[in-house]
């Protein structure tokens, strides 16, 4: 076959980066590893790059303008839940016919919070999480010089952009964006007459979601393959960082799960536009009896939480992953039980897919099968502890730096737990029938995964930012930002359980005629305070953010937190195939920190002779 | 990583180099894993193949499973003999005969399939061109084979994505059945001759490559084992659906 295939022993790399010939069509082009980098014309090195590294830039940087967006959206519609009451003249200035009167209509206000939950859940806390941190670790901690195609790569960026924009201009059109939920139900979002929103906001809502897929679908697989199949000699399977493992079986959810809510939207496309019944039966709609009859729109549910459920994995992991290695990094103590980790990863990701019908027990699913899904959903708590267990167990005894990214890892675990106690709770479908669909599931899941998980993103930003532009963020404003997003958080979504279990329902638009809910006014206005002070604070971290980017202190250490890990064993300003010359070859697992009174000792130095023995000792066959 | 991607990609290799070990010392267990080395020595390129397809198999088992709890909330379904029993515009009364040939085709084309990518292996270039050239003549046939069987079905039975004359038959007139068979016939099937259709023009374009020697100078012919990859899996997800629509 070919010159890879007679000789196992050689390295495999990135076929832009060495002149061995590979089989993957590409062979004509010869580069010289990172000299390619100063004479590329700028739209192949800033907008079609190929670049792993600038991938997830445009990843990030994409992300962080949806998490904008998406976060101000909520500002506006926790006015309208925390000012009822109130005319601000200035939203019809910006908003026009979303506020007529200085107060938006119902419909802008699903649409804001239908756009909310799309944005952060898909556009942020999936493709930026993901986007950024598969791009830039998977190379860079592997040892491959670029993604498996890094081709493909470009095209999940694109085609994630293209979606984008489509998601984007259905905020102008002038029926409004979508308003069904993020969940998109049929028949609501079955039938362009069931809302303004359903129509051509729907429309696009509904591709832009279909090419996100796609996107994600592409990037995974290259996630996947590149894992497998590129890592440097020595980096072994059980010597991978543990931010790898959670990007491993991210990829694994999504390419599993993706397919099938895909499969659930084109069922729903045909409903809307060619007729169809997949989902429809026997509606009355204004007076009018619609011809459809013999589909069921639970089908649509089972479709779309098969991929709704693994899709709260797929935001959480990564940051699981992230708070792994900087806690390590930051406690200069091996992570705890390492193997736990793993096989808790990959628990999770069994579990994600056996747990779905737990957001379906109201909808009339048998009791019986509900039960199953109350055990598996339970079972979730086992490998969700042991991660936390094995935090705390790095933590204790360490010698903690609480650095910027060390707190955000800190908070992410507080959140993690906070929410995820509750999530025991609900998991039983005795107490869920009562808490269905009131703030104390908004309060869960936005604590668990929303709060979680974006808190696990910033330590990732803060901590990977030198490698990312070989400069540093501002620490006194990531401590502020840090403080602030923390003890705003809690205060906005701690009140939310206490609304929730006293029955107040989510997605309302005005609780003025139930006199149950009158006590909490004063708590909603609290919260939509509150609300506005940590967006204001998210602006310091824009600020930092792009600031730093150009004007920020530069980095001279290559290896600025003392990390294991290979990616700060390339220079500060890697070119494109990241190490001059070779690839460093891997001795260790990444997380010998303090270990014979050595403070860090990196993958790529080989074993001393004492540790030499050490292998020996535990390899020799036990005793029976 | 599946075992028959092992089998599929080193079987050859191995054979031509019996001799190629790969223990690793230190812990005395292949080093398949260890770094440095392609596990199992599959390109990255077959790979991703294997795990779109892995993908895709998610794709195809959610459209049918849906097709299968839309059925059985039905009280009715329409009989696949009588749906499926004129062959080629003929109106006779020859149940599945149509369908069982569509799938002869198709098998047969995985057939020629498997004997262009041997004939890859042995870098025979012409007789690579040969089996792609008759995959390709089976696609098509089939993709033909299933038109017949859209029109027979749109304009003699009445069947389209919204209505169905299929129903049962109440004193001796026919009644409307349910909806949802055509719709979903028509979505899969459709979907699945969309794969067909996409894997006859990835066929054409390797075959293109391969009488234009792009493989011979590139000294291997694995591009035709990924499309070959790709239309055995499309083969694979047509007895599935041949079983639950024609069968069952």
């Amino acid at each position: 076959m070919s010159n890879e295939m007679n000789n196992p022993h050689q390295e495999i790399t990135h076929p832009q980066a060495v002149a061995i010939p590979v089989p993957t069509g590409h062979e004509t082009q010869v580069a010289e590893g990172h000299g390619i980098h100063h004479h590329e014309p700028f739209i192949t090195k800033y907008i079609f790059s190929q670049d792993h590294k600038m991938i997830s830039k445009q990843f990030l940087i994409t992300g962080i303008i949806w998490a904008t967006i998406g976060g101000f959206f909520s500002v506006l519609f926790r006015l309208q839940l925390g000012f009822p009451n109130d005319h601000f003249m200035w939203l019809h200035t910006i908003f026009g016919n979303w506020a007529p009167n200085g107060q938006f209509t119902p419909e802008a206000y699903y649409g804001l919070v239908t756009m909310h939950g799309t944005i952060m859940l898909f556009f942020v806390l999936t493709a930026g999480m993901s986007g950024t941190f598969a791009n830039l670790l998977i190379p860079l901690q592997l040892g491959a010089r670029d993604m498996a195609s890094p081709f493909m790569n470009m095209l999940s960026y694109w085609i994630f952009f293209i979606a984008s924009v489509v998601m984007f201009s259905s905020l102008f059109v002038s029926t409004g964006p979508f308003s069904g939920g993020w969940t998109a139900y049929p028949p609501l979002s079955a039938l362009k007459d069931a809302s303004p929103g359903s129509g051509t906001g729907g429309d696009l809502w509904l591709i832009a979601v279909l090419l996100f897929f796609i996107s994600q679908i592409f990037a995974g697989i290259n996630y996947i393959s590149t894992i497998l199949n590129m890592r440097t000699k020595g980096m072994s399977m059980s010597r991978m960082p543990l931010t790898i493992w959670g990007l491993l079986v991210t990829a694994i959810l999504g390419l599993l799960s993706f397919p099938v809510v895909i499969t659930g939207l084109v069922l729903l496309f045909f409903d809307k536009h060619l007729g169809t019944s997949f989902y429809l039966n026997s509606i009355y709609i204004s007076g009018h009896a619609l011809p459809n009859v013999g589909g069921s729109p639970i089908l649509y549910q089972h479709l779309f939480w098969f991929m709704g459920h693994p899709e709260v994995y797929i935001v959480i992991l990564p940051a699981m992953g992230i708070a792994s290695e900087v806690i390590a990094i930051n406690c200069r103590k091996p992570i705890f039980g390492y193997r736990g980790m793993v096989t808790a990863f990959f628990a999770i990701c069994i579990l994600a897919f056996l747990v779905w019908a737990h957001h379906m027990f109201v909808t009339g699913m048998n009791p019986y099968l509900g039960a199953f899904f109350v055990l598996l959903t339970l079972l979730i708590a086992v490998p969700s502890a042991i991660k936390v267990f094995n935090w705390i167990g790095t933590m204790w005894k360490g010698n903690i730096h609480l650095s910027v990214p060390c707190l955000f890892v800190i908070g992410f675990v507080s959140a993690f737990i906070s929410g995820g106690l509750t999530g025991i709770w609900m998991a039983n479908s005795a107490i869920d029938l009562d808490i269905h669909d009131t703030y104390f599931i908004i309060a869960h899941f936005h604590l668990v995964m929303g709060v979680a998980s974006i808190l696990g993103m910033c330590a990732g930003v803060y901590h990977w930012y030198p490698k990312m532009f070989g400069r540093k963020m501002n620490n006194t404003l990531g401590y502020i930002h840090f403080w602030i997003t923390l003890v705003g958080a809690y205060l906005i979504f701690w009140p939310m359980h206490y609304e929730g279990l006293a029955g107040m329902p989510r997605r309302y638009y005005d609780y003025a005629a139930w006199h149950t809910f009158a006590p909490f006014e004063g708590v909603n206005t609290f919260i939509s305070v509150v609300a506005i002070v940590v967006f204001i604070a998210q602006i310091l971290f824009l600020f930092n953010f792009f600031y730093s980017i150009f004007k920020g202190r530069k980095e001279t250490d290559p290896n600025p937190w003392k990390a294991n890990t290979l990616e700060w064993t390339t220079p500060i300003h890697p070119g494109h195939g990241n190490w001059i010359g070779e690839i460093p070859e891997v001795y260790r697992w990444p997380y010998d920190y303090s270990k014979n009174g050595i403070d860090f000792i990196p993958q790529n130095v080989p074993l001393g002779p004492e540790e030499e023995i050490e292998v020996a000792k535990e390899n020799q066959p036990q005793p029976v | 990583m599946s075992d028959s991607a092992i089998a599929v990609t080193s079987a050859a290799q191995l054979h031509e180099h019996p001799q190629v070990e790969f223990i690793d010392k230190e812990t005395n267990t292949h080093g398949w894993w260890r770094g440095g080395v392609s596990p199992f020595n599959v390109s990255y390129g077959k790979l991703m193949m294997w795990i779109f397809l892995l993908s895709d198999t998610f794709t195809f088992g959610a459209f049918l499973v849906s097709y299968g709890s839309s059925r059985f909330s039905e009280p009715f379904w329409p009989d696949a003999d009588v749906a499926f029993d004129s062959f080629f515009g003929i109106h006779a009364t020859l149940p599945l005969l149509s369908v069982s040939l569509m799938t002869f085709i198709l098998i047969m084309s995985s057939v020629t399939m498997v004997l262009a990518v041997h004939a890859g292996h042995l870098k025979k270039k012409k007789e690579v061109a040969k089996w792609l050239i008759y995959t390709i003549v089976g696609g098509l046939l089939f993709l033909g084979c299933q038109a017949f069987e859209w029109v027979d079905l749109i304009t003699t039975k009445g069947v389209t994505i919204t209505h169905n004359m299929l129903g049962p038959v109440i004193n001796g007139h026919p009644t409307p059945g349910p909806s949802t068979f055509g719709a979903f016939f028509f979505l899969i099937t459709g979907f699945h001759g969309c794969h067909v259709f996409s894997g006859v023009i990835l066929n054409f374009i390797i075959l293109m490559n391969v009488v234009k020697g792009t493989y011979e100078r590139r000294g291997h012919y694995e591009m035709v084992e990924k499309v070959g990859l790709y239309w055995h899996f499309v083969d694979l997800v047509w007895v599935y659906i041949f079983t639950c629509f024609y069968l069952f």
